[in-house]
């Protein structure tokens, strides 16, 4: 089970928080109200997803503490956490 | 007989009382305390179990966890536990045990007849013989699941008490052993917080027997003086009788806690297990090595044992196993081994596959063979005789016991739990731990270390060097070690003759025939073969057999160990009881029962409760003999011909507000927004990327940037964590406050024609006409003097008032409605009759028709989807594909013959294919008596349904094989119009 550094609450433990998926992967119309995109490419973008070794930028709630978003890089072979950060803020 | 006895004086539990016990009735006595499978050797008791697949008589062979066949089920007042470890249940008076997995008894096995026919079940059997037909596997899985397999599942729940707690420290040691005590002594005396688990009642017993001293006092007395200065120290807490099972990310550990074997003595709450979640800065795996027995022929009957049980049966717990004793192994230790058991009184012959070594043996008497190995076992029930091969040919010597020890197999399960990688060291003959893990280093035995001296520098050092990572100072020295064995031989590997009778796993039943077999058919990984023929895939995960059925599978392929490696170690390290993982979890207490503000009134008025998603609500209100169905129709005509009252308080609510916000629901709903006015609201879609339904409900704009969104029941976390996902990740530059309020406001909803003048009684400070106060508008003003925000909105087609109360006002509000419609003679009704009353309007319920792949064309709202704006969804929408005429459809369904009822659970085909394979082009989704109607109504998804109005089918459940000829109709049976809820 991991243990994830929430930045508003602190080291608080995995059961606490819900998984979000990848964060690096963003809409391909921008915000979502961008130009629209082929079928193609925005299947890619709903079903498509790479499953890296290695570092992972990936989107947890926090649940059961202060409900929000937050971004947590994270060693999927070894759980490794790199860096927590607030949602959004990421690179 | 096998001529085991007791050696008075000797062992731990000298001067314990006996105690009585039975096993399959037979009543024995035995001594408090003792492991289970010590009071079954000393009694006799020789088959105490049969093996999984050819039911052979299976005996002791281990001391601990590593023991692979000793099984039984033990009998206690709060339930059956089957499948206990006898080596690992300490006796205890009136302890009643039996035989498992055969018939009528393992000492009479009647099952025993596979093993006659085992030439005919060879490493997959059942893969290759019970292929097909399909239609006959529950019968094959009938007969199977009879005679293989281990103790039955109890019946009744395990009334035993059982818990779990959560618990921090800078240190875990794994493993009360030398090193193990080492480790803790070094961390305690820095000051650490340690805590120090060992899964038998005693710490150090890997010394008990030992002649080396430490430190210049004899093993036992330096073991004895560590537990007596852990025991005293605050920062060290000792946990016996405690496995350490899993270790995972970041300093996460599973411990299991026996508290006790025996039954909870009167008054007592104690529990039977406590489940450890510890969360440590850093784990010191000490858990030593297993004893690998060798491979010979016969090697699975009772008396068969390693060397390391019959010392500790006779250094922990003074038995003798038997009077007549072969050893086979080839290091010194096994000769001290054999020293002792000659001085207790037995007649041991060592047969050594070395030149030469140790003269310890020869000395007490003991006839040692050099160069010579076991090649074979004799006896029916159990070992009579002894086949030792050496340099001068084969030889049957008289034995009742045969004990072996092929080498050594570090534990280091926890170590690779986390992904460890176990490395065959040719030199050692052994599987050491590799490169280090984070958060974890493994000491002594367990690293492959088997020399105590090294073993104690090593738990010095490691634990030195942890604490001085968390900032505590170290000032425990090296310990030294006199007169300790020498390094063991290295006994490499026989490769015996007789391979069909040549057992690597004996819980399983897997021979050296078996995985030479699997090795020519073509498997080639460990990961394969282990599947393929079951090595090491019992209780005991081979902890004992695995590393010699890969050295059988290296030698079947050519290559060295190092190529075939080991299958993936994965948690837990030993099987859990079941109720020690669920603790308090109850079925009541495993999930939060949410109920209501008003969960009193309801249970009052004597309603049948209806658990739906995490909430409990009334399903109807039961008035005296009524059946459910009366009840229901009841509670339905009196919302369709005058007014009814409905706890509608577990719809999700969630306040928005902010300048942002017309915007944000622009884009979360497929219907626009731009146009809604304060004071009133509209019904909205919300879909997820793809397309499909996510959620539904009204949002009410209440002043000019303050709305207040509802959502469905089960939906309000995941619409709400939607929302904030948007907010806090794509769109941060939008300015919306998202705050669920679900529970701080009670709802109810009044509905039927006669809703308007319950409703002007009791409102104030708003006009509640028609003209003034419309459909879909919204009001804030006062219900009976409580502050109240009021939506006519409707679910049931009526005109409806949903009235909103902060919860603590809930009560109050209820009884003053009820007060208010009394002149209607106004009664509640529950969520049963809301379903009927939905379904006769034909809305759709989210989880029900929209099933998670339910577009807003299916459903057949296409008019919800604007084409002016973009939405959530709206990409997806327009795929080729989810515009389909073929897609299914939301339809409507009535039964031809109208007095006919619809089945439950029922597909619609074609009456002609009722047999046909993939006949199904729909089904219903949800049905009920309407009370309007006077007949079944149904609501289905039907392939092109919204094109196939009039047409006929058949309804027709395969389980059950209810049917009925219906006609598909509209979904929309009740006022479609929608002129009832408007007037």
């Amino acid at each position: 089970m991991l243990l994830i550094s929430c930045p508003y609450c602190g080291e608080r433990p995995e059961e606490e928080f819900a998984f979000g998926g990848d964060a690096s992967v963003v809409p391909p119309n921008g915000a979502g109200e961008g130009a629209p995109v082929g079928t193609e490419t925005f299947a890619d973008y709903l079903y498509l997803r790479d499953n890296p070794k290695g570092r992972h930028r990936e989107h947890w709630i926090h649940r059961y503490g202060c409900q929000r978003w937050i971004e947590v890089e994270r060693d999927t072979v070894t759980h490794e956490i790199h860096a927590v950060r607030v949602a959004g803020e990421g690179k | 007989m096998t001529g085991a006895r007791r050696v008075p004086g000797a062992g731990l539990l000298a001067g314990a009382p006996a105690v009585s016990f039975s096993f399959d009735g037979r009543r024995h006595t035995g001594v408090a305390g003792e492991s289970l499978a010590t009071a079954l050797l000393a009694n006799g008791e020789r088959t105490i179990a049969r093996s999984f697949k050819y039911h052979r008589p299976r005996g002791v062979m281990g001391v601990g966890n590593e023991d692979p066949a000793g099984l039984v089920t033990l009998a206690r007042p709060s339930g059956d536990e089957p499948n206990s470890r006898a080596t690992m249940v300490e006796l205890y008076d009136g302890l009643a045990a039996r035989g498992q997995n055969a018939w009528p008894s393992v000492r009479w096995d009647m099952t025993a007849v596979t093993d006659l026919l085992s030439p005919l079940f060879p490493a997959g059997f059942y893969y290759k013989t019970f292929m097909g037909p399909a239609a006959a596997w529950p019968l094959y899985e009938k007969v199977i699941r009879r005679i293989a397999g281990l103790g039955a599942v109890p019946a009744t729940p395990d009334t035993e008490l059982c818990t779990s707690t959560h618990a921090h420290g800078d240190l875990l040691i794994a493993g009360g052993g030398a090193a193990g005590l080492q480790a803790a002594l070094v961390a305690a005396r820095a000051g650490a917080r340690v805590l120090l688990a060992d899964e038998n009642p005693w710490f150090g017993l890997g010394l008990l027997g030992e002649d080396a001293r430490i430190d210049g006092e004899p093993a036992q007395t330096w073991a004895k003086a560590a537990l007596e200065e852990l025991s005293g120290l605050e920062n060290v807490t000792l946990l016996p009788r405690t496995t350490v099972a899993g270790r995972y990310e970041q300093g996460f550990v599973i411990l299991c806690e026996k508290l006790r074997d025996g039954p909870a003595l009167a008054g007592d709450p104690s529990p039977r297990w406590r489940l450890w979640k510890l969360r440590v800065g850093s784990t010191i795996i000490a858990t030593g090595a297993i004893e690998r027995p060798m491979v010979f022929a016969n090697n699975d009957r009772p008396g068969v044992m390693t060397v390391g049980a019959v010392g500790a049966y006779l250094n922990r717990y003074g038995l003798l196993v038997g009077e007549q004793v072969v050893i086979a192994a080839s290091d010194d230790d096994a000769h001290r081994v054999a020293s002792q058991l000659a001085r207790a009184g037995a007649e041991v012959t060592v047969a050594d596959t070395r030149d030469s070594g140790s003269g310890v043996a020869a000395a007490a008497g003991v006839e040692v063979l050099w160069r010579s190995r076991v090649a074979d076992t004799a006896g029916r029930g159990g070992v009579a005789g002894v086949q030792i091969e050496g340099p001068s040919g084969r030889r049957w010597i008289s034995a009742t016991i045969a004990a072996s020890r092929g080498g050594w197999s570090p534990a280091l399960h926890l170590y690779a739990q986390t992904g460890g990688k176990a490395v065959w060291d040719d030199a050692r003959a052994m599987f050491v731990p590799g490169a280090p893990e984070i958060g974890a280093v493994t000491v002594g035995p367990c690293n492959g270390t088997m020399d105590l001296a090294a073993a104690l520098a090593e738990a010095t050092a490691a634990s030195s060097a942890v604490c001085g990572e968390l900032g505590y100072s170290v000032t425990s020295a090296v310990p030294t070690v006199d007169g300790a064995d020498t390094a063991s031989g290295i006994p490499g590997f026989a490769t015996p003759a007789n391979r069909k009778r040549s057992f690597v796993d004996v819980q399983n039943d897997v021979t050296i025939a078996d995985l030479d077999l699997a090795v020519r058919e073509g498997y080639r990984s460990i990961e394969h073969v282990k599947r393929y023929t079951t090595l090491g895939m019992g209780t005991d995960q081979g902890k004992l057999g695995n590393i010699n059925g890969i050295r059988a599978i290296a030698e079947a392929r050519g290559e060295p160990m190092s190529s075939v490696g080991t299958t993936r170690f994965r948690p837990p390290y030993v099987p859990l009881p079941i109720g020690a993982v669920a603790a308090h979890m109850s079925p009541e207490h495993h999930h939060p029962m949410r109920r209501t503000a008003i969960h009193d009134l309801h249970a009052q008025a004597g309603c049948v409760w209806l658990k739906a998603g995490a909430w409990l609500r009334p399903q109807f209100y039961r008035r005296g003999t009524e059946t459910d169905l009366e009840a229901v129709n009841r509670e339905v005509l009196a919302v369709r011909n005058n007014v009814g009252l409905v706890d509608v308080s577990t719809l999700g609510k969630i306040e928005l507000a902010g300048p942002d916000v017309v915007t944000f629901l622009n884009r979360i709903y497929t219907n626009g927004w731009s146009t809604l006015k304060p004071g009133m609201g509209r019904y909205g879609l919300m879909l997820r990327e793809d397309g499909v339904v996510f959620d539904d409900g009204v949002t009410m704009r209440l002043g000019e940037s303050h709305y207040v969104m509802s959502t469905t029941s089960g939906g309000a976390g995941a619409v709400r964590e939607w929302m904030t996902r948007l907010l806090e990740t794509r769109w941060r530059d939008l300015n919306v406050a998202v705050v669920p309020v679900t529970e701080q406001w009670f709802a109810a909803a009044l509905a039927g024609p006669m809703a308007r003048d319950v409703l002007a009684r009791v409102a104030e400070g708003f006009d509640v006409s028609n003209e003034a106060f419309p459909f879909m508008g919204a009001r804030v003003g006062k219900i009976a003097g409580i502050p109240a925000r009021v939506f006519r909105i409707s679910f049931s087609g009526e005109m409806s008032y949903e009235i909103n109360v902060p919860s603590d006002r809930a009560v109050e509000l209820w009884k003053a409605l009820l007060e208010a419609g009394k002149p209607e003679a106004m009664a509640p009704y529950g969520v049963e009759s809301m379903g009927v009353l939905r379904l006769e309007k034909g809305h759709f319920v989210v989880g029900r028709e929209a099933d998670g792949r339910t577009t807003p064309y299916d459903l057949g709202l296409g008019r919800m989807v604007s084409s002016k704006k973009w939405f959530i969804g709206k990409e997806a929408l327009d795929f080729p594909e989810m515009k389909n005429p073929q897609r299914r459809h939301v339809v409507g369904i009535v039964p031809v013959d109208r007095k006919q009822r619809l089945p439950g659970s029922a597909h619609l085909i074609h009456a002609d294919q009722i047999d046909a394979v993939g006949a199904s082009q729909g089904w219903i989704v949800s049905s009920a008596w309407s009370p309007t109607f006077d007949h079944d109504i149904a609501l289905a998804l039907l392939d092109g349904g919204q094109a196939r109005h009039g047409e006929r089918m058949l309804a027709y459940a395969p389980i059950g094989g209810g049917k009925a000829d219906v006609e598909i109709v509209s979904p929309h049976f009740y006022d479609p119009d929608g002129g009832r809820q408007i007037g």
